[in-house]
């Protein structure tokens, strides 16, 4: 352990950085950048000394003390509230293996981020400002452990990203914003009643007194539930629907077939740097939702639900694959590649056992910094050329060497090349999926051969064959982007030829967590039947 | 022991290192990559054939090591799981080993020249490191997961090799085409492994051949399948893979058109070892094939070596005809390995290797010199590989000539040829099998007879073309020159590696020679008896029906070892004699007729095209299979694809927007009645307020004695108000 709060010093950074640059002038624009460049490098700095200190050893999921770096203050105490009872809000910040992945790409995809933020052309201070603000949002919904305290942190991100893209997007930005900012509301409004219905059926002794408190692992433990409760433990319909709202609130920031159509214009739109962060990390909040709160206070709900879930899993892999195949826009295509992407993570975690879980992990990470590299790319040429249309280039390998070789590491990475950490995850996936749904996992392999089509149907169109003469003036990838790009290829190289420092990180939770599902799952169930 | 290991480690490295030195410095060597790439490459042949000798002459057992690359932890319901990988060196991988390692330092010496002021000369040597990395990846690991990484890897060093020239369009399609009909394959086989790893917890070979061995559970099914008919899937799906990489129907499609790729290439990839890898694999899992597996895959390779020869018959391109003679010989080489004449499928491997090398760098030196030619004139219209432009070649250039007839006559069979001994024990075998199986594998020895005859004669019609008549251009002629030296030499090499005694003392005893009695021999099969092959009635083995045991394990016998192999081999030996004359009368008919076809009466061929229309044309267009499956898969896919497209951007998005737009509706509707009937009832309510206020404004005039006059008023209304009720 340390000596120091880790966690609120990654949530909170980016605040001290908001604050200084409140006080920068709005014209020192290099000043604006700098402060957030150096706010984010920090961060990636902190997160590895959390990655040092982390001791892979210890399992958390439902065990308060297998928790690491553990925060816990009392924040909102209000007794006898009528009806509300008495009420416990704690500043509850702890991570294991399910959420330090997502640290580590928060704090990485933030910095990178940040990097790519310099091509912004206006309103530099707001744009930060919103960034950091961002950042604070997305490291807080990985830290909390308290359920209030997760749901202010989701909703904190929600309004910069609607501004990010609202004000620094594309010729579509309002409506992509406000689409992108309805839909999220519309899934937190389920996520908030469900959040309050759990609310009421927890209730743990503090001191001799009965508290109702928003501690999720409260939640997870039946024996906090108060008899009688909306969603007390035995074989109680209302559980259905607390999973099915968590899971809708999560499911479209996935997101799930048929709430994915905010992501192809929500991503067309943004600016690169946004892009990068929407792809890169808030996607993964869904899945880390799911993971750590769907499965964890309704374990049997999820077993008896994963078989639909694996359903919409494959049909995000096949049908986003489809869909992308048939764009003639580069970053929507990837968006729907992401779409197809994440459609993995949900297979894995329908598999509800060691290999699926940890290759949807895996994948959360490993999607985060491949799509992070394909939206940079995106970028790269759309700076220039101000069109991502695929075919209207060609031959741009000639033209840009260097941007070609990172670009054909990228796209093979995406398509699962062996070698790459994408195919480590996917292959977890597969081979996960398959002891559970052999049939559906049949099915999804035609993702692997889609993939591969649209990928180097891309490439072909876009860098071989001859470079029209519109394009003479193009200049190759500068130094700036490379110092975004090259990381994130050198961790995905790396990752592919030898992913056990990241396996190992999350191995012991996530056995920990399929022993917790499948032993809670068919247990209350049991309970259920013999109520019944 | 350890010693041999660390140096297979160290080959792995060499050309990974040759790659990675290159990759990074391509501007600073430019035209001087070859000399990077073709000293390290010495290196590891040196080693690959130390190794190779030292296995071979003296460690009999197989060399097995292991680590742990990746650990799942305390897995529920299994306990610690973890991922391994190692190395394995056997017989067969020692030999691979110096098969891809000669071949690809061959092919580095002859690409010195023939790439020569190539605008990608630097990265094109990178490449070909990465491929020789791949390519013995996958002959040394040690399990099947290790085997599907470099096996992608192959696919992709591949794809960049092929798309070399990816200015003009057929290397950018055809590179592409590679990959994902490769990936069709490998999803197949990707199943397999899912199946295996699944149920045996290991892609160890020889942990997953024990636990096979030691009994099938009752988990082990494939979608509902029994587990014996699983292990039959498994086999199956498995080698799906080696159907993509080894280019066999339905999947060969991708193989002619990878010749866009330099021709230096196409020897090494899609000759000699690339393509080789599938046969390889099904080397690999050899042991866990049933009966009905290797049913399967002696139909698929028979019918490929057919339908492949067919159409090289016609084919003019002088490396379409290579390409097409490449997928029949593996077809052959599958088929041998289906019948169970491992050794013999295995052989034909290595002396394939080296003449279908031969034969693809003596191409690539003839079309480097019309290349050369067609450019001193100027001409760049003409094909320089169209070989109704070429003839007579052999006088100005006598080696290459010379070294592809030498490969030409082992590719067709000639005694004193390897390719003479390996094609013949593949002959015996399918013969042997056939009479033993029955049924639709009868067809194998016909089909086997046939296609020997039919590449004698499209080789030697390539000959005949090529290098003998009369020059068909004499202007393109006259500036033909033989190769450099670095290009001739690598053709020597491998035209003497084509001769017999590298294999054996005995020419016409092949099974009695050192590579196929000693060196490669037939592993013994675990499957359980009652799905290995049965081999009809007067060699049923007795089985009895599998007893489930307590612990759900089905109690199977291991075939008697050598049971099924003696049988066969017995067999092999008894039709092997007849088989050896048929097959030399088969060799010298094929290359009889094209002697009188191409050299005596040329004029007779276009007769019998025009003669067999019909069969012409399927021969010529390859028998429809290419624009079949453009309709039937890219156009039906690209158009499934514009309609999920359209669904999504029209239906999904358009509920969305719809639902959007009616809550926008709803909440105009909402602020109308909110202005005018609610506002309005509020409005109204204050208007009257208002008007009962102006009303009594009147009355509060501000004096006092008004007031008092009001109240004295009320006072008394009140009272009569009281009155009243009492």
């Amino acid at each position: 352990m340390l000596g120091f709060p880790i966690l609120s010093i990654l949530t909170l950074l980016p605040i001290a950085g908001m604050i200084i640059t409140a006080f920068v002038p709005k014209t020192n624009v290099k000043m604006i950048r700098g402060i957030t460049v150096g706010v984010t490098a920090l961060q990636v700095i902190f997160a590895i000394v959390l990655w040092a200190n982390f001791n892979g050893s210890m399992a958390g999921i439902n065990d308060p003390k297998g928790f690491q770096f553990v925060e816990k203050h009392e924040w909102i105490r209000i007794s006898g509230l009528g009806v509300f009872g008495n009420v416990a809000i704690d500043y509850f910040m702890g991570i294991d293996g399910l959420s330090v992945l997502m640290v580590l790409l928060t704090a990485l995809i933030s910095f990178v981020g940040a990097i790519a933020s310099f091509s912004i052309e206006k309103q530099h201070k707001g744009y930060f400002l919103m960034y950091l603000l961002l950042v604070t949002g997305m490291m807080g919904v990985f830290c909390a452990l308290d359920f209030f305290l997760f749901y202010v942190f989701w909703e904190l991100m929600l309004l910069p990203m609607y501004f990010l893209i609202g004000i620094w997007g594309g010729p579509r930005r309002e409506y992509a914003a406000i689409k992108f900012f309805i839909y999220t509301l519309f899934g937190s409004v389920f996520m908030l009643l469900v959040m309050i219905g759990l609310y009421f059926t927890t209730q743990v002794q503090i001191g001799g007194v009965s508290w109702h408190t928003f501690s999720i692992l409260d939640m997870m433990n039946p024996a906090n539930h108060v008899t009688g409760s909306i969603f007390a433990t035995i074989g109680n319909t209302w559980r259905y629907v607390g999973y099915l709202g968590l899971f809708l609130g999560f499911a479209i920031k996935i997101p799930m077939f048929p709430f994915h159509t905010w992501l192809p214009d929500a991503h067309v739109e943004a600016p690169t740097a946004i892009s990068v962060i929407l792809a890169g990390v808030l996607l993964k909040m869904g899945t880390y939702g799911i993971l750590r709160i769907c499965y964890g206070i309704f374990p049997e709900i999820a077993v008896a639900t994963s078989q639909y879930m694996v359903i919409f899993g494959v049909i995000n892999i096949v049908y986003g694959a489809f869909c992308a195949m048939a764009q003639k826009d580069l970053k929507k295509l990837i968006a729907y590649s992401s779409i197809s992407h994440m459609g993995y993570v949900m297979l894995g975690m329908a598999a509800l056992n060691s290999q699926g879980m940890m290759g949807a992990i895996f994948q959360m990470f490993n999607h985060g910094t491949i799509t992070a590299m394909l939206f940079l790319s995106v970028g790269v040429l759309y700076d220039r050329a101000h069109t991502r249309g695929l075919n209207e280039f060609g031959g741009l390998a000639n033209k840009m060497p260097k941007y070609f070789a990172l670009v054909v590491i990228c796209y093979f990475a995406s398509l699962g090349l062996p070698g790459m950490s994408g195919f480590i995850s996917e292959a977890f996936v597969f081979l996960g999926a398959f002891q559970t749904f052999q049939f559906w996992t049949i099915v999804s392999t035609l993702g692997i051969i889609l993939t591969a089509a649209y990928m180097l149907w891309a490439l072909q169109r876009m860098f071989l064959g001859t470079l029209p003469e519109r394009w003479n003036n193009l200049t190759d990838i500068n130094g700036r982007e490379l110092v975004a790009l090259v990381p994130l290829a050198a961790i995905v190289i790396f990752l592919g030829i030898y992913p056990a420092p990241i396996i190992n990180l999350m191995s012991t939770s996530v056995n920990q967590l399929v022993t917790f599902v499948n032993a809670a799952g068919p247990k209350v169930m049991q309970a259920a039947s013999i109520v019944r | 022991m350890d010693q041999l290991l660390s140096l297979s480690l160290i080959i792995l490295g060499l050309p990974l290192l040759s790659f990675v030195i290159i990759i990074f410095n391509q501007k600073r060597l430019q035209q001087k990559a070859h000399l990077i790439g073709i000293p390290i490459l010495g290196i590891a042949l040196a080693l690959a054939i130390y190794i190779c000798y030292s296995k071979l002459s003296g460690i009999p057992a197989t060399i097995n090591w292991s680590t742990k690359w990746i650990s799942f932890g305390n897995v529920p319901g299994v306990g610690e799981w973890n991922l391994m990988t190692g190395i394995m060196i056997d017989n067969l991988t020692a030999i691979m080993l110096v098969v891809v390692t000669l071949i690809s330092f061959l092919v580095h010496l002859f690409s010195s020249k023939y790439m020569e002021g190539d605008i990608r000369y630097a990265r094109y040597f990178a490449y070909l490191g990465i491929f020789t990395f791949s390519m013995l990846g996958i002959v040394i690991g040690n399990n099947l997961f290790a085997l599907y990484i470099f096996w992608e890897l192959v696919g992709f060093s591949s794809y960049a090799l092929i798309s070399h020239w990816y200015e003009k369009p057929g290397p950018q399609l055809a590179s592409k085409k590679a990959f994902i009909v490769n990936r069709v394959g490998d999803v197949g086989m990707w199943t397999g492994l899912m199946l295996v790893f699944g149920t045996f917890h290991t892609f160890n070979f020889t942990d997953i051949f024990a636990a096979i061995q030691h009994g099938l559970p009752q988990s082990f099914s494939l979608l509902g399948m029994s587990p014996e008919a699983t292990l039959t899937a498994a086999g199956v799906l498995i080698f799906c893979g080696a159907v993509g990489k080894s280019a066999q129907f339905p999947l060969h499609v991708w193989l002619p058109d990878a010749m866009e790729g330099p021709t230096p290439v196409s020897a090494l990839i899609h000759a000699a070892t690339m393509v080789a890898a599938g046969v390889y694999l099904v080397c690999r899992i050899f042991p866990m094939l049933t009966g009905d597996a290797m049913l399967v895959i002696a139909m698929v390779g028979g019918f490929t070596s057919f339908l492949a020869a067919t159409i090289a018959l016609t084919a003019n391109d002088i490396k379409k005809v290579l390409a097409y003679s490449t997928v029949s010989q593996l077809g052959y080489m599958i088929m041998a390995l289906g019948v169970g004449a491992f050794s013999a499928g295995f052989f034909h491997l290595t002396t394939h290797a080296m003449f279908k090398a031969c034969l693809f760098l003596g191409s690539g030196s003839v079309i480097h010199a019309m290349h050369h030619s067609l450019h001193h004139l100027h001409d760049h219209h003409t094909d320089p590989q169209d070989m109704r432009n070429m003839g007579g070649l052999l006088k100005k250039m006598p080696i290459t000539g010379y070294t592809f007839i030498i490969a030409t006559l082992a590719i067709s069979g000639i005694p004193l040829m390897s390719g003479f001994m390996s094609k013949d024990e593949i002959l015996a075998g399918a013969t042997a099998y056939s009479s033993l199986q029955g049924g639709i594998a009868s067809v194998l020895p016909w089909i086997g007879f046939g296609v020997a005859m039919m590449t004698a004669f499209y080789m030697w019609r390539q000959v005949f073309m090529t290098f003998f008549g009369k020059p068909k251009k004499p202007e393109i002629y006259e500036h033909i020159h033989e190769s450099p030296k670095a290009m001739i030499i690598p053709l020597v090499i491998l035209a003497g590696l084509s001769f017999w005694i590298w294999y054996g003392a005995n020419p016409i005893d092949p099974a009695g020679g050192w590579f196929m009695k000693n060196w490669a021999k037939t592993p013994a099969q675990i499957v359980p008896v009652a799905t290995a092959a049965h081999f009809g009635e007067s060699h049923k083995v007795e089985t009895e029906a599998p007893k489930v045991e307590a612990n759900g394990a089905v109690e199977t016998h291991a075939a008697e070892p050598m049971e099924h192999q003696e049988i066969l081999e017995h067999k092999t030996h008894e039709v092997a004699g007849t088989g050896m004359l048929i097959s030399i009368f088969m060799a010298i008919t094929g290359i009889a007729l094209a002697w009188f076809l191409y050299m005596k009466n040329t004029a007779l061929p276009d007769k019998i095209a025009k003669t067999f229309a019909p069969l012409y044309r399927l021969s010529v267009n390859k028998w429809y299979i290419d624009e079949f499956y453009e309709f039937a898969f890219v156009g039906s896919f690209m158009l499934f694809a514009r309609m999920c497209a359209w669904f999504d951007t029209n239906i999904i998005d358009g509920i969305v927007n719809t639902v959007g737009k009616s809550t926008v509706v709803v909440s105009k509707i909402g602020g109308w009645f909110d202005k005018y009937i609610v506002d309005g009832i509020v409005n109204l309510t204050a208007g009257i307020t208002q008007i009962i206020g102006m009303g009594f404004r009147s009355v509060q005039t501000g004096k006092i004695q008004t007031y008092l006059a009001w109240t004295l008023a009320g006072v008394v209304i009140v009272f009569a108000i009281i009155a009243w009720k009492l």
